[in-house]
């Protein structure tokens, strides 16, 4: 299949589809209701199922008993629709189930805007909803990205059992942008009889299986919390994603930088190697988990004097890049929020002023 | 070498459509390309308009502050968009809508009255086909037979409209020639 021109938002739908999930469930809100309009019509195509729930929050209880019975399921939402299911997530991943979420950001806090934003990093990295969870969190810079993340998404989810989040931002949703979508990848569902809810008859056993995630024997809670804590040391250990841009030059400031924003920082690294300022970039496409041993290593250069953080929010990312460059050298942030995406101008002039 | 061309007027003269024709050509041309919509907040019959962005390399910032091209369908779009055009850039204006000028002396200035145009080939929704051929030939950004084949491609689904639209394409690349 040749490329073919796509909304950011359309191709994440189809993506979810060529990897075998056929189970929606979603609550329009802008700027990602391509989505659900465009699965309204696909869904039934493929004979699966698009159900849109009376809210967010039952949205995400409608993934999570469809996940309990071994469904592969997905929804899409954007921040204040996020906000609302994260009690639903926090149960997902107590009760260890496969899942799927996709954010396309837009501003806030409370109802914000509807523009591009990435200032739900610390919602999606470090909690959102209650309770010791993460989640695997995946930050697509271009539409055929989101696609290739959305299918590695469904296998990585029933891999943890544990909910996926894919990040992208308002631009990646409403942006086409040429894509292919690769057949190969799609994957089966894994066998999920040890622990789903699937009918004891068609999986032909005597064992009874209970999704829950209560737990009030205190030494039992801690027994689960430790090991879902080794499921999360795990996706440190295996599952690190990121970019390097312009890392082989004798760079004076590093820069790090996710999704839409990585991609004006690109333009203005290639600018600045023009007139004669080298810059790296380390671009996490993991966000949890993060690229520590990357960016630190990537901060070690002799060349390098700073590294700057550059997000669409007032500086949320830029506590893991602190942490990552272990005070080796300054941590500078440099940011816009509303929607107003900085230009590659406007990252210039940031990252001429930290030098 | 990179090229960015906007597409700007009101909703319903069908400005993301053409901005999504130019974007399928180029990628048949195999040119890296991405569109990017205008979604802010906006009534009906507000404003609409879509960078179209095509480049020989991977695009890094697909946000365009100033366009080396710009398709002004109504006279707001004209006053807003046209002091950001690069010098050297094609200014296509809608001179139906349209009674001023760019105010821009290095820039390459096409008047057409794509209206006009598009009524007497007995349809005004067809003004959009008439601008991007005029500005396809003006501007030379993408082949345009390739262009053409594009359009088809478009109204495949609605196959009647296809005359229409292909009359529509050669008066728009008359109107860039007779201009020139």
């Amino acid at each position: 299949m040749g490329k073919i021109l796509m909304k950011g938002n359309e191709a994440i739908g189809e993506a979810a589809i060529r990897a075998g999930c056929l189970n929606y469930f979603a609550y329009p809100i802008t700027p990602q209701s391509e989505v659900a309009e465009y699965l309204s019509r696909r869904m039934p195509e493929v004979g699966g199922v698009f159900l849109q729930g009376e809210s967010e929050v039952a949205v995400s209880y409608m993934l999570f008993g469809a996940s309990a019975c071994g469904a592969r399921v997905f929804t899409t939402s954007s921040s204040p629709g996020i906000s609302l299911m994260s009690e639903g997530i926090s149960y997902i991943a107590g009760a260890q189930c496969p899942a799927v979420f996709v954010n396309i950001m837009r501003g806030g806090p409370g109802l914000g805007g509807i523009l591009p934003s990435q200032a739900d990093y610390f919602q999606s990295t470090k909690g959102g909803g209650h309770g010791d969870y993460r989640l695997l969190v995946m930050a697509p810079a271009s539409v055929q990205e989101a696609v290739e993340m959305v299918m590695l998404a469904f296998p990585l989810a029933e891999k943890y059992r544990n909910p996926v989040m894919l990040l992208g931002d308002g631009l990646i949703g409403q942006m086409m942008e040429p894509v292919e979508f690769p057949d190969h990848l799609k994957s089966e569902p894994t066998n999920k009889d040890e622990w789903a809810t699937n009918g004891m008859d068609t999986r032909g056993s005597n064992k009874r299986n209970l999704v829950k995630s209560l737990f009030l024997d205190a030494g039992k809670l801690n027994e689960h919390n430790l090991m879902l804590k080794a499921k999360y040391d795990r996706m440190k250990q295996e599952e690190i994603r990121y970019e390097l841009y312009n890392i082989e030059s004798d760079y004076k400031a590093l820069i790090v930088s996710y999704g839409t924003m990585s991609r004006v920082c690109k333009t203005s690294i290639d600018n600045m190697k023009d007139e004669g300022l080298e810059v790296g970039m380390v671009r996490p496409q993991t966000l949890f988990p993060f690229p520590e041993k990357a960016i630190y290593e990537a901060a070690s250069k002799e060349s390098c004097k700073v590294v700057v953080s550059i997000e669409m929010s007032m500086g949320q990312m830029v506590e893991d890049v602190e942490r990552s460059v272990k005070g080796k050298l300054p941590v500078r942030w440099y940011g816009k929020c509303g929607g107003d995406v900085p230009t590659p101008e406007e990252v210039i002039e940031a990252v001429k002023s930290f030098l | 070498m990179q090229s960015e061309v906007m597409f700007a007027g009101f909703g319903g003269q069908g400005i993301l459509l053409i901005g999504k024709i130019l974007a399928h050509t180029a990628m048949e041309e195999g040119f890296e390309v991405a569109w990017i919509p205008s979604y802010g907040p906006e009534m009906r019959g507000g404003t609409a308009y879509c960078t179209v962005v095509i480049s020989d390399r991977p695009i890094g910032s697909p946000i365009i502050r100033n366009p080396m091209h710009l398709v002004a369908m109504n006279r707001p779009s004209l006053e807003k968009f046209a002091p950001m055009v690069k010098p050297g850039g094609v200014i296509l204006i809608n001179s139906s809508l349209i009674p001023i000028r760019s105010q821009r002396s290095d820039v390459d200035e096409l008047i057409v009255p794509v209206n006009d145009i598009a009524k007497e080939l007995g349809n005004v929704r067809a003004a959009n086909i008439v601008a991007l051929a005029a500005f396809v030939a003006r501007s030379k950004v993408v082949d345009f037979d390739l262009m053409k084949e594009s359009v088809k491609k478009e109204f495949a689904k609605k196959p009647k409209f296809i005359p229409l639209n292909m009359e529509a394409i050669e008066q728009g690349r008359k109107a860039a020639i007779h201009n020139e």
